[in-house]
């Protein structure tokens, strides 16, 4: 029997369309089929000039917007040659790491509900809640602030919400171990989950599967130690890793990720350098605002920047992040213009979604569900 | 990485090694792609086993056309290679990369569904963003942002 799970389907977690062939209650095979919010983001990005494209990539990932504002503005910095004062490194990380905290527990809440339980979605969406309106005290906005800048930071990020950063970091432990006396021993969940579709180790580097998944399975990848960027060697943290690499784990795994994550975000504020948060004085990095009432060249590179744009030298670059979701990078195409000439994003949901094939086939249709949320897909992010 | 075995190997197949920010760019002939992207899998000290993205680019103005572009990760070593290799306008076809890696097959299906560039013996080549009776590749230059 063919099922058609999707594209309208509180379980598939967006447009994501499913063409299940079953055999009973046995899937034997299934087909993702995506696209139904492609909006065309790589192409509209060649008509932008590299300011404009930063709100672009708010709309990739929405549960992870910082995430890839951080990973574009590090790819054209790197074009630019640009190296960026330590204290909006900072800020970065703190941001970033919220926004990793922020995903995992919209993923932990959607995830536990898809399987039944319908607890966790109201504590988890608690905490994420005060961090949606930390970013809005930081960027104004959300779910989408495109608050990174070439450079640095749109704004400064003051000492009141530091503090509130602060507190937030320190208590949510707390939280996550009240999370875990929900779900963790619980034997329905652990019935629903330990087992379910498995991936190992090469199944995932062969599938280029990355971030918790790959991590789950038992490899330590993880690119804020492999290829640290921002400052991401100036902290301790540490990379928790699963056994099995099944539903369970990956569970454990996100879990383990939010505490660290905390400890990071609690360090960054300890630790955080004075300074500017922009470096003004580099190629394409816009002038402070305040500047162009009183200063003529202020006003004059402004004006050049927003009309024209700035021009990076020929050449390509690559460069990745570790998303909440993975390895998110992208991949400039310069040609010397004020618009790329390509603009690749190397989505982790999308890559990761191969593996629902693998993870599903001869399993029964309730796994199939588990499997779905387990790779905590954006379909925003799947299809652009 | 000692990136000059290719050379060794491969002799004029490799038509170009350039590095830029830090980041080595192989250019290699697309007749060989295949034999080269096993090579840098299997042999010790390069061992790229990991495809991170494989994605199509126009440079409507060129000759060739089209570039395909990899860029290989080493899970073992920690390095990174990209890896491109220059597609024809007339006749857009390379040889598909599944074998090797089997991650390429939704890359290669949507840089198909994107540039009209086909890879020959990928195992279900068709469409996978655009809806399967859409006309034209979105990301050609030619392709028009809006309107038509």
């Amino acid at each position: 029997m063919a099922v058609n799970l999707g594209p309208q389907h509180p379980s598939t977690h967006g447009v994501l369309r499913v063409m299940l062939e079953l055999d009973g209650e046995i899937v034997v095979n299934a087909k993702p089929d995506i696209g139904f919010l492609h909006r065309g983001i790589e192409k509209l990005a060649e008509y932008r000039t590299y300011h404009q494209i930063i709100i672009l990539t708010d709309r990739l990932d929405y549960l992870a917007a910082m995430s890839n504002n951080l990973a574009y503005v590090l790819t054209v910095e790197k074009l630019l040659e640009i190296e960026i004062p330590k204290r909006a490194q900072y800020i970065r990380i703190i941001l970033a790491e919220l926004q990793r905290i922020a995903s995992h527990l919209f993923w932990l809440g959607t995830h536990a509900h898809d399987l039944g339980a319908m607890t966790p979605l109201f504590y988890t969406l608690r905490e994420r809640e005060t961090i949606m309106d930390i970013f809005d005290a930081v960027a104004g906005s959300r779910l989408t602030p495109g608050f990174m800048r070439i450079g640095g930071l749109a704004a400064e990020v003051d000492r009141e919400i530091l503090h509130r950063i602060d507190t937030f970091a320190r208590y949510l432990p707390d939280r996550i171990d009240e999370y875990e006396s929900l779900l963790t021993d619980n034997p329905i969940w652990k019935s629903r989950t330990q087992g379910v579709g498995i991936l190992t180790i090469d199944e995932c580097i062969e599938l280029g599967v990355s971030g918790p998944l790959l991590r789950a399975s038992g490899h330590g990848r993880d690119i804020r130690k492999t290829e640290p960027y921002s400052s991401y060697k100036d902290f301790d943290f540490n990379i928790p890793t699963g056994t099995r690499g099944d539903v369970y784990d990956r569970f454990l795994v996100r879990l383990a990720e939010m505490r660290e994550s905390a400890r990071i975000v609690q360090q960054a504020v300890q630790n955080l350098p004075d300074g500017p948060h922009i470096i003004r004085k580099a190629p394409g990095v816009l002038p402070d605002r305040d500047a162009l009432d009183t200063d003529i060249y202020a006003m004059i590179r402004h004006f050049h920047l927003i009309t024209e744009g700035v021009k990076p030298p020929i050449g390509e670059v690559y460069h990745c992040i570790e998303s909440p979701r993975g390895e998110l990078g992208f991949y400039l195409v310069s040609d010397g213009s004020s618009n790329p000439c390509r603009l690749r994003v190397r989505p982790p949901s999308f890559v990761n979604l191969q593996s629902l094939v693998k993870m599903v086939k001869g399993k029964i249709l309730s796994d199939a569900i588990a499997a779905i949320s387990t790779i905590d897909i954006v379909l925003a992010e799947v299809d652009r | 990485m000692d990136i000059d075995i290719l050379r060794k190997q491969f002799g004029n197949g490799i038509l170009d090694i350039s590095y830029f920010r830090g980041e080595c760019t192989v250019t290699v002939d697309k007749e060989i792609i295949v034999p080269v992207c096993r090579f840098l899998k299997e042999t010790e000290g390069l061992a790229f086993d990991f495809l991170s993205d494989c994605c199509g680019v126009d440079r409507l103005s060129d000759r060739p056309r089209f570039w395909v572009v990899y860029h290989l990760y080493s899970t073992a070593y920690n390095h990174r290679l990209r890896l491109k290799a220059a597609v024809n306008d007339d006749n857009p076809v390379i040889d598909s990369v599944v074998s090797v890696w089997p991650t390429a097959d939704w890359h290669e299906r949507e840089c198909f569904d994107m540039f009209g560039i086909t890879f020959s013996n990928h195992p279900d080549m068709r469409r996978i963003l655009m809806a399967h009776d859409f006309e034209g590749h979105p990301l050609r230059k030619d392709f028009p942002l809006e309107g038509r």
